[in-house]
Parts: structure tokens; sequence; C-alpha cells
């Protein structure tokens, strides 16, 4: 059984097709890249995947759980960073891991303890009593990827989480996220960014919502640099 | 403890902090009625007479007939504000984690509403107290009586803000909220002045009124006051809710709602 498979999924905004009949099934355990410019339908995708936008067409399921029939069971098996932080800056790492554990009805000891196994597992342990404000950009995002954790999620979704990150920062998290896909977890990466991925990586490439190729990073370049192969394919279109 | 509560408390919890952290806002919500008591009711008390009508027993002063209308407004812009941080939610994407959350998002957002009736609540109480520092002492139970009272109407009122929320795509609507909802709803309502007072002046102003939502959970809180249950009243507000609260989840219905309106 995949973590997450994809069926024939569409999508409109009004006249404006944003995805149309996207289909693919990730590897439990693997990294996998969403590559697409800005605008393919990366944001969208994502939002059907944790059911803020609800699609007629096509079908989502999450560890054998169909998203638009059992959508209950569907999301507690779905970690999720936004593009956008999520975060109450005023209130410190720790109490926004319990209000997020708390959202899953995880309470009291059981609630500390994953959030520390959760934090430790981001190298961020250390910052539990640290006001969110006080942090830099890029313990904020590690932060948020500790927090998608807590309920033990059989996969991981990350809308371009290294979004406005320094370098280090930026290599940093994409590191640590490997290392969860190496430990067994499923994750899905979405981002414009080539040297976020890793030639063991799986690649989906989307462009103007539709899905272009998905197979193994090192497949999909042959040889040549992955950023050729990608501006190629989507015609080396300059977006937003 | 259950699943639910667990998140139920969570969520009221986060509400309560982000309060104290934000202590100006506690105070404006209490300069505000405070300003209508003692400097608005004190000029209105010489140029408006008040006949005895229920649920008071006796002549009753103009600032005595305006504290249950002013508890109400208490709550009327506590449900707005929790509506403009339902809308700030939406645009800096903690409602996206909120609604991401594998509990019913109709228990998620009754919660966020229970939430801010009761920071209503408790700003009610202060306004209480510090009006009874002027001399303006209620029965001693109905204190305590008012109590579900602002409950119920705090919930309705919540759920208005919450509609409006869903429907509202930005901050800066906000002023159109003041102009069109507060406003009109205050003004047109028993909270300043009773409907005999209104009908006066025009009919029509009093039918409005009588139909105003607003209008009966001032009646509701004032009756409670003076530990007396206006059913209709009553009965007024708990039908409100239902239909605020229901469209409201049909607002946040990812099937329909606003987030279908809203590109990712």
């Amino acid at each position: 059984m995949t973590a997450l498979e994809i069926n024939d999924l569409g999508y409109s905004f009004g006249a404006k097709r944003a995805l149309d009949g996207v289909s693919f099934a990730l590897r439990p355990g693997k990294f996998t890249a969403l590559l697409g410019p800005n605008g393919a339908g990366k944001s969208t995708l994502f939002s059907l995947l944790t059911r803020l936008f609800v699609s007629r067409e096509g079908r989502i399921s999450v560890a054998g759980h169909d998203l638009a029939r059992e959508p209950r069971a569907a999301l507690s098996k779905i970690g999720v960073v936004f593009q956008q932080p999520t975060l109450d800056l005023d209130m410190s790492v720790m109490r926004n891991m319990r209000y997020f554990a708390a959202l899953h009805g995880i309470s009291g000891r059981e609630a500390q303890a994953r959030s520390e196994r959760a934090l430790a597992q981001l190298g961020m342990v250390e910052r539990a009593g640290e006001k969110v404000r006080d942090l830099n950009g890029g313990h904020r995002r590690r932060m948020e990827i500790a927090r998608a954790l807590i309920h033990e999620p059989e996969v991981l979704l990350l809308d371009e989480p290294t979004v406005g990150l320094d370098f280090k920062s930026r290599q940093a998290i994409v590191d640590h996220v490997h290392g969860l896909a190496e430990r067994g977890l499923t994750v899905f990466w979405a981002t414009h960014l080539v040297d976020e991925i890793r030639d063991y990586d799986d690649v989906v490439v989307l462009h103007r919502g539709r899905v272009l190729a998905h197979r193994a990073a090192a497949k999909l370049r042959e040889g040549r640099p992955l950023a050729e192969v990608f501006i190629e394919m989507t015609g080396g279109e300059e977006t937003r | 403890m259950s699943l639910y509560l667990t998140a139920m408390l969570a969520i009221i919890r986060r509400e309560a902090l982000r309060f104290i952290h934000q202590r100006s806002r506690f105070l404006a919500a209490l300069v505000r009625p405070l300003v209508w008591l003692v400097v608005f009711a004190a000029g209105f008390r010489a140029a408006l007479g008040l006949s005895i009508i229920p649920p008071y027993q006796t002549y009753i002063t103009y600032e005595v007939y305006i504290v249950p209308g002013l508890c109400g407004m208490i709550q009327l812009f506590n449900g707005m504000q929790s509506s403009l941080s339902l809308v700030y939610d939406q645009e800096m994407g903690s409602m996206r984690l909120l609604l991401t959350s594998p509990l019913p998002r109709w228990w998620l957002l009754f919660s966020k509403l229970l939430a801010g009736v009761a920071v209503s609540i408790l700003q009610v109480y202060v306004f209480l107290a510090i009006a009874a520092g002027f001399g303006i002492v209620l029965p001693l139970a109905g204190y305590a009586l008012v109590l579900p009272a602002l409950l119920v109407s705090g919930l309705m009122l919540g759920a208005l803000g919450l509609l409006i929320s869903s429907t509202i795509r930005q901050l800066e609507n906000f002023a159109g909220v003041m102009n069109f909802v507060i406003f009109p709803m205050f003004f047109l309502s028993t909270a300043l002045y009773p409907l005999w007072k209104m009908a006066e002046s025009s009919t029509l102003l009093r039918d409005i009124c009588a139909w105003n939502p607003f209008t009966h959970a001032v009646e509701l809180i004032r009756f409670a006051l003076y530990l007396e249950l206006n059913g209709w009243a009553l009965l007024w507000v708990c039908l409100s809710f239902v239909v605020f609260f229901g469209l409201a989840l049909v607002g946040y219905d990812p099937a329909y709602g606003m987030t279908r309106r809203r590109k990712g």
C-alpha cells in the first residue's frame, strides 16, 4: 500500500484549469520532489491533498483511506508544512507544538513526549523553551517540520518549505528532511529549485496542471544537469 | 480526556493567551462601553424619560437602562473582533493548520467560537464590576443568572462574526463590517432606547428593532440580570445562532465555501 496515491485528479478555478488528469503514487519511504515552475499547480495540488479544497474529479487516497470518503482518517495520516508560516509568534516552541498535538487529540505527557521526540529529529530540542519570535527563519521552519511529525504521519507534505531562507538554512532543512525519508517516512516536497533534489530521489514534474514525468532523478536527467532537463521540459518558461 | 475536548480546550487556551498578550485590546473593549455609560448616558438621562417597563419594577435612571445594552455591545464587538482575527488567521495560514486537523470542521469552528465567547464574558464581568463602582448595582443573583444568557448571546454574535469572516477575504474590508453590521445592529436595537420610545418616532424603526437579533440578545441579558427569563428573546437568539452558524459552516466547507474561491 502506498502512502499517497492520486488518480485522475482535476481542478478548475472558474474557467482556468489548474490541474488536469493528475495521477501518480508515491513510493513508500522515498523522498519525492514535486518539481514545477511557479503557477504549475503545486499549491493547488497541496490544497487538495490537505482538503482545503475539494475536487469532484479524481481520487486521492492516503495510507489506504479515500480523502473524500474518510477525510478524518486520511488527514490523520498526513503531516503538512505549508508554504506560508503558520506559527504563534508570541508563544514558545513547545507551546506551539502542544497546541498542534491537541488539535490531533494528543494531550498531557504523551503530547510532551511526542513533541520532544519530534523536535529531536530536527535538532531543535534545545530551542523548546524559546519564543518563536526569537528564532531565525531556518529554525522556525524546522519547528514547523517537527510539528508536522507529532502525530506520526505516514506521509509528510511540504509546500516549498525553503522559500525565503538563506543558503545554509535551506541546506540544513533539505538534509534533515532527506534524513527523515531515509528513516522510512514518505516525503512529498514541492519545489522549483533543482538543487534540493538528489539523484536517488523520485521526481514528479508538473507543468500547467499536468504531470510531465514521474521517475527517479538520475533517470530523468540521464547524465545531464537536472536544471537543463527541467527547463527543456517546461519550455524554459519563466513565470511570476 | 476525549479527543474532541482536548482540541477544544487547546483552542480556548490559545485564544485566552492571545487575549492576555493583547492588553490594549482588553482596555479598548472596556473603555468603549464605559464612555457610553459615563458620558453618553449622563447627557441623555435628562432628555429621555423612561416609564416602568418589564423587567424593571420601578422607575430607573437611563444609566441603569443602558447597562444590558452595553453588555451586548461588548459581545457584539467581541464577535466582530473574533471575526477579524479569523480573517487574519486565514491570511496568516493558522486557519489552515486548524482545518487540517482530523477533527470535524464544525467542532473546530464551534471551539473557536466558544473561545471568543469566553473572552467576551470575561470582559462583560469586568465591565459590570466597574459599573457597580459607579453605583449601578444589580440584584446579586442577577450577576450569576446572566452567565447563561451571555453564553447564548455571545455564541449568536460570534456565529455572526464567523459567518462574516467566511465571506470577506481581506482585512481591509473590515471597515465595511463596522459600518454595515456593527452600527446598524447596535443603533437599531433596544440597547439605547426601549421599543415604545422607538415607536414614538417611527413604527418602521420599531419593527426593524423588533426583528434585529441583537435586540433579543440585549433583552435576554436585561431580563436575566433582573432574574427573569425572556423566553421569546431566548428563542430568537437560539434561532439566529442556528442560522448564522449553519451558514458559516457552509462558508467554511471546502466543497463550496470561501476556500474554493480563494486560489491557494
